[in-house]
């Protein structure tokens, strides 16, 4: 448990993670690789993201990142007592707990205003009362979403959070989400095959390749969170190509 | 219904099937000594004390062998044995292995209800939403908070099941329990009934009871599973 006082801001932690390989056995009882030597560290409050193709092993690569899946090679070094919270490809809310709830439980921390401020910015002011059933998936990943920031982590880690939300919206969030990140100098890794989501809030970029992951590349970005559009294209072109790139 | 029986009772042999009006007469003779109420609450007594050890001790088991295989594989040859066992060779053995009290009255029905929650609860934890407990592990849930907001709500269904089978079984099996071996409750009063051929004074014991199981069935179950079900969308 963590002793910082409520009125402090989270502060990010520094994260390591070195995953030599990871093997898992399919349906078919053969072993398969998935993801074979993959190394990236993370200065406090900084933001990775991660690009690559679909299926290429991302959503393991979280999974171990999260501490859900020990069966790899390699380490995932986090401060102990780091405060970790997720944003999963699903929304995974409590199909019987309001919204409001949902948000509570794993954040029974964060005080009233707090979540209100949080409601209010992802356009769920006025589905508090509602069970997930009712929402539709783009609510439901705006409530996964407030879930995972009220929880005020010291690591955040997003997979796909914007998908399914229409564009205008998803921008807007991705504008919170990147003003929230510089207030609070949370360390995240955001999992996305967007490049638009990569810039919006990306320190460093990573691409991976197919299946078995690696590393193709890494793009960091002078001026995160703040790129003016004359440069971005010239970023967006630097991942694209690294992301034709084929793995040697 | 009750017309039915009036004119059954018109036409057969009163001491076989007395009226309504003889059944009532007697229950209020009884209430009024006493003994009615007296046997309904030692019998009400052992009901619940049987039903509550059971559904405890049959949903942890089922919760433990619906998560873990090993301990399933291990427990599931006694558990179908248990389930095919015979109430009433439960009842003579737990009477002549731990003596004729309370304690082996209980065990007994206890252990005719287990199973049958044993193996309705295994079903529910095992289509437990792993997703949702890896939710809990990255947000820290402790266990307490998994078991009330994550487990039982998904169990809700299977315990209602559980409870609506498993109180019925419970309270015909503890008439016969009272009947073999308690010197009290509605079971024995049925019983001294029968040895005096006493119709009347049987059903002015059974039905009162009976009505308390039926009310305890829709006014305690029914609003349980409507209350565990009501973040389910409305089914058109």
């Amino acid at each position: 448990m963590s002793n910082r006082s409520n009125a402090m801001p989270p502060v990010g932690a520094p994260l390591a993670v070195e995953v030599r390989a990871k093997r898992a056995r399919n349906a078919a009882g053969e072993t398969v690789e998935i993801i074979s030597g993959l190394a990236f560290a993370l200065g406090a409050g900084e933001v990775a993201a991660l690009i690559g193709p679909s299926g290429c092993g991302k959503s393991t690569l979280m999974r171990i990142l999260a501490g859900l899946d020990p069966a790899f090679e390699g380490r995932v070094a986090r401060p102990p007592g780091a405060r970790l919270a997720m944003a999963f490809q699903e929304p995974r809310l409590l199909p019987w707990r309001s919204v409001e709830d949902n948000v509570r439980l794993a954040a029974p921390e964060a005080t009233e205003a707090e979540r209100a401020n949080l409601f209010g910015a992802l356009g769920l002011a006025g589905h508090r009362a509602h069970y997930p059933g009712e929402l539709s998936l783009g609510l439901a990943r705006r409530t996964s979403l407030a879930r995972a920031l009220a929880a005020k982590p010291d690591l955040l880690l997003l997979d796909e959070p914007f998908v399914s939300l229409d564009p205008p919206l998803a921008r807007a969030i991705r504008a919170d989400l990147a003003a929230l990140i510089c207030a609070t100098r949370l360390t995240a890794v955001l999992v996305t095959h967007d490049v638009e989501d990569a810039l919006d809030l990306a320190d460093v970029i990573y691409v991976l390749s197919a299946r078995p992951a690696r590393i193709l590349g890494e793009v960091r970005i002078d001026t995160p969170r703040a790129l003016d559009p004359a440069r971005r294209a010239a970023w967006a072109a630097k991942v694209e190509r690294l992301r034709s790139l084929k793995p040697t | 219904m009750l017309l039915v029986w009036q004119a059954a009772a018109h036409f057969a042999n009163p001491r076989l099937l007395p009226s309504p009006l003889a059944v009532l007469t007697s229950m209020s003779l009884h209430s009024s000594s006493g003994d009615l109420p007296r046997a309904l609450a030692a019998t009400l007594l052992r009901v619940a004390a049987a039903f509550a050890l059971a559904m405890a001790a049959g949903s942890a088991l089922g919760y433990a062998m619906g998560r873990d295989r090993a301990l399933d594989r291990w427990l599931d040859a006694p558990i179908v044995v248990l389930l095919n066992l015979p109430a009433l060779v439960l009842i003579v053995l737990a009477y002549v292995w731990i003596g004729l009290n309370e304690t082996a009255a209980l065990v007994a029905v206890a252990l005719n209800k287990l199973p049958n929650a044993v193996v309705t609860i295994r079903e529910g934890a095992r289509t437990l939403d792993a997703g949702l407990d890896e939710m809990a592990a990255v947000f820290g849930f402790s266990s307490v908070k998994r078991l009330r907001h994550i487990v039982l709500p998904q169990l809700a269904p299977y315990i209602a099941a559980s409870t609506r089978s498993g109180l019925s079984l419970v309270w015909k099996i503890v008439l016969v329990v009272e009947l073999l071996g308690r010197p009290n409750g509605v079971g024995f009063e049925i019983g001294t009934a029968f040895q005096l051929f006493d119709v009347t004074s049987l059903l002015a014991y059974a039905l009162p009871f009976t009505a308390i199981m039926l009310a305890i069935e829709s006014f305690l179950v029914q609003p349980f599973e409507r209350h565990a079900a009501r973040w389910r969308p409305a089914r058109g």
